[in-house]
């Protein structure tokens, strides 16, 4: 070996001791990518408080840094691949649609950790979680069940994916249960989020005779049509109380904070491992709420008596006789759903009309 | 299927709600199209409006007030397009795409201690004894102020162009603005001009989305009406009553596409969702197809630069 070369190599032997030195003081970086903006007060805004948590929790031993409205598809592998290079260790991809972008730039950055919600592709540097929503809408279909006086539910959706098609089935059949009677009318928006479509849609509803109104869409907006109209509504992953203080009875919510923290405290002592994560009500990932006081006691008794009973264990949503909506039969008599069939629910239970766009 | 759950006045009445901030946005940008300048900023424009408005609506709980702030909002969006471009000569097409950019980056900036803040404006019209008619009261006589300020502007904007004198030489500008410069009209001025009346127009519609329509205020709430509005002025072939029927269209189709879903007609919700933009195209293949007639409709110098000779 040549003076040279030794020196070099010398020199590179420094410096990578001074880089391990430096990366050993520096905070872990973690990367947040949203599907919508921080102030949708739903979706994006419940991730963004649990960022907020795990920096409050960890303080100076983490950075995080997010980067909002981000579009499902190849601006989000950029977004990805530009967080994976500039030093994060652990990236969270808060939309279904960033599963494929997730994955593909995972496998070319071996070290970094990724957490996709939503999804069902797993590597081994990327996990996925998700919370059991299907478990909050047994209760507020049990609630719209109760509270709807033209027995008509007006559902506004979103895309025709298991977890939208999973809340519909699960709460038409919580709704059922209490009322026979119950018709649900589902409007699919093809979209997250547009206030102004989503108040359009709601119109519809209302004017075709709903009176309690249930969304799979991120903006609040149908919320405020609801209180205008003075029919009832549900918030979505949020606390939406102030949009219509007397039509919001109450809402699921989102609360990724503990996961959140649990992972970045995994990554912090290297015992990060790829999981699969699908946490309901009992976990807490699944919260609700205040309930509205318009409601009358017995119903709050009803919703509170589903809840336990689910963080208990004692009652799942989807417990048979359900059969499909073309009436073969899809559980017996006391069985309930397995997750496998729950994650790639694509039909409609029997009862609810129209036809599930493809 | 039950067809008579379908309330025509209700179905009516939610159109009209729908295609409002289209035909105000829509009104301005053809004016400015008229004068010969393309700009794509509309977007941009109408949430800068939108936060305008509701910011003012918030504050003061007055739909004048708010529809005025969101027009100013959108005029001075509007002001930095028409420096840029009419003294600064950038190109049109970049400009306005780099406004609507900056324009949804200004509004969410400005909007941070509006999300998650509601309005409480009663803004329906209710004449007693008018409104309450069965089936058409409501529809004639109970909307808000600004349905019918928009209505007023189709007639306005279409008597301006084609009977008053200014408009002439409006579109003797658009139409060749070297002739109407030899002549000695003031082409740099109208055009500024004509860009500002497109961005308070702009600035209006979002208003209304943000005041009326949907009353809150949310990043990106516009989702890209503005770019409906540009092309309902091609599909109005720069006409105004043109401009209201493709406003009223568009409106149509997405709230009557919602209802039939509503009642359960058996049709896949995404063909029921690209309605409105397959509507469009149509009408836009259908009006073009005469080749002649379509060179005539377009402003002969939209888009060009104006470099005044002295």
């Amino acid at each position: 070996m040549s003076l040279w070369k030794k020196a070099t190599a010398a020199a590179a032997g420094l410096a990578l001791a001074a880089f391990a030195a430096a990366a050993a003081a520096e905070p872990l970086k973690i990367g947040f990518v949203y599907v919508g903006p921080t102030g949708d007060f739903g979706w994006t805004h419940e991730h963004d408080l649990a960022r907020q948590a795990v920096e409050a929790h960890f303080g100076d031993k983490v950075e995080t840094t997010y980067v909002e409205n981000v579009a499902e598809g190849p601006d989000a592998e950029r977004v990805i691949r530009q967080m994976a290079q500039s030093g994060h260790g652990l990236i969270f991809t808060t939309s279904f649609g960033f599963m494929n972008p997730t994955v593909k730039v995972a496998k070319q950055f071996p070290d970094v950790k990724f957490e996709h919600a939503t999804g069902y592709q797993r590597a081994d540097n990327v996990s996925t979680y998700s919370a059991r929503f299907y478990e909050g809408r047994h209760v507020i279909g049990l609630i719209a069940g109760k509270m709807t006086k033209t027995n008509t539910v007006g559902y506004i959706a979103s895309f025709p994916i298991p977890e939208v098609v999973r809340g519909i089935n699960a709460a038409y059949l919580a709704a059922k249960s209490v009322n026979p009677a119950v018709k649900f009318r589902i409007v699919w928006v093809n979209t997250w989020f547009d206030p102004g479509k989503e108040a359009d849609a709601a119109n519809a509803l209302i004017e075709q005779g709903a009176d309690v109104i249930m969304q799979h869409t991120d903006s609040a907006a149908p919320i405020t049509i609801a209180e205008e109209k003075g029919v009832l509504a549900f918030g979505q992953a949020s606390d939406m109380t102030r949009f219509g203080p007397k039509s919001h009875l109450t809402a699921i919510i989102d609360n990724w904070s503990p996961y959140y923290i649990a992972r970045t405290q995994a990554v912090l002592d290297g015992t990060w491992t790829s999981t699969d994560t699908w946490d309901g009500i009992a976990p807490g990932m699944v919260a609700f709420a205040p309930y509205n006081p318009v409601l009358p006691k017995e119903v709050v008794a009803l919703a509170e008596y589903a809840r336990f009973g689910i963080m208990l264990g004692k009652i799942h949503p989807f417990t048979g006789p359900i059969n499909r909506q073309d009436g073969t039969p899809w559980l017996a008599a006391g069985e309930t759903a397995s997750d496998g069939d729950l994650l790639g629910m694509n039909f409609y239970v029997e009862g609810i009309e129209g036809t599930l766009p493809k | 299927m039950d067809l008579s759950a379908l309330n025509p006045a209700d179905l009516a009445f939610s159109l009209i709600v729908a295609a409002t901030p289209l035909l105000f946005a829509a009104l301005g940008e053809l004016v400015v199209e008229k004068s010969g300048v393309l700009n794509l900023g509309v977007e941009g424009m109408m949430i800068l409006g939108a936060i305008g408005g509701f910011a003012t609506a918030h504050g003061s709980g007055s739909l004048a007030l708010a529809a005025l702030a969101g027009a100013a909002a959108g005029a001075l969006l509007a002001a930095l397009f028409a420096l840029m471009t009419q003294y600064l000569m950038s190109n049109q097409v970049a400009t306005g795409l780099a406004l609507t950019l900056f324009g949804l980056g200004v509004a969410a900036l400005a909007g941070q201690g509006y999300a998650g803040q509601t309005l409480q404006v009663s803004a329906r019209l209710d004449i007693p004894g008018l409104t309450d008619v069965p089936v058409i009261g409501r529809l004639l006589f109970g909307h808000d102020p600004l349905v019918y300020l928009s209505l007023a502007a189709t007639a306005l904007v279409w008597w301006f162009l084609n009977r008053s004198r200014a408009g002439l030489i409006l579109r003797a500008v658009g139409e060749n603005h070297e002739a109407a410069h030899a002549i000695g009209y003031p082409v740099r001025l109208v055009r500024v001009s004509a860009i500002l009346f497109g961005g308070a127009m702009a600035g209006l519609g979002g208003a209304y989305l943000a005041v009326v329509q949907t009353p809150l205020w949310v990043e990106g709430m516009t989702a890209g009406r503005g770019w409906i509005a540009l092309a309902i002025v091609v599909f109005a072939a720069w006409r105004p009553w043109r401009a209201l029927l493709g406003a009223y269209v568009f409106g149509g189709v997405t709230i009557i596409q919602l209802n039939l879903q509503a009642l359960g007609v058996a049709i896949e919700s995404q063909y029921l969702s690209m309605a409105p933009y397959l509507v469009t195209i149509l009408v836009l293949v259908v009006i073009s197809a005469d080749r002649a007639r379509a060179r005539l409709d377009a402003p002969a110098c939209l888009g060009k630069p104006f470099y005044a000779s002295s």
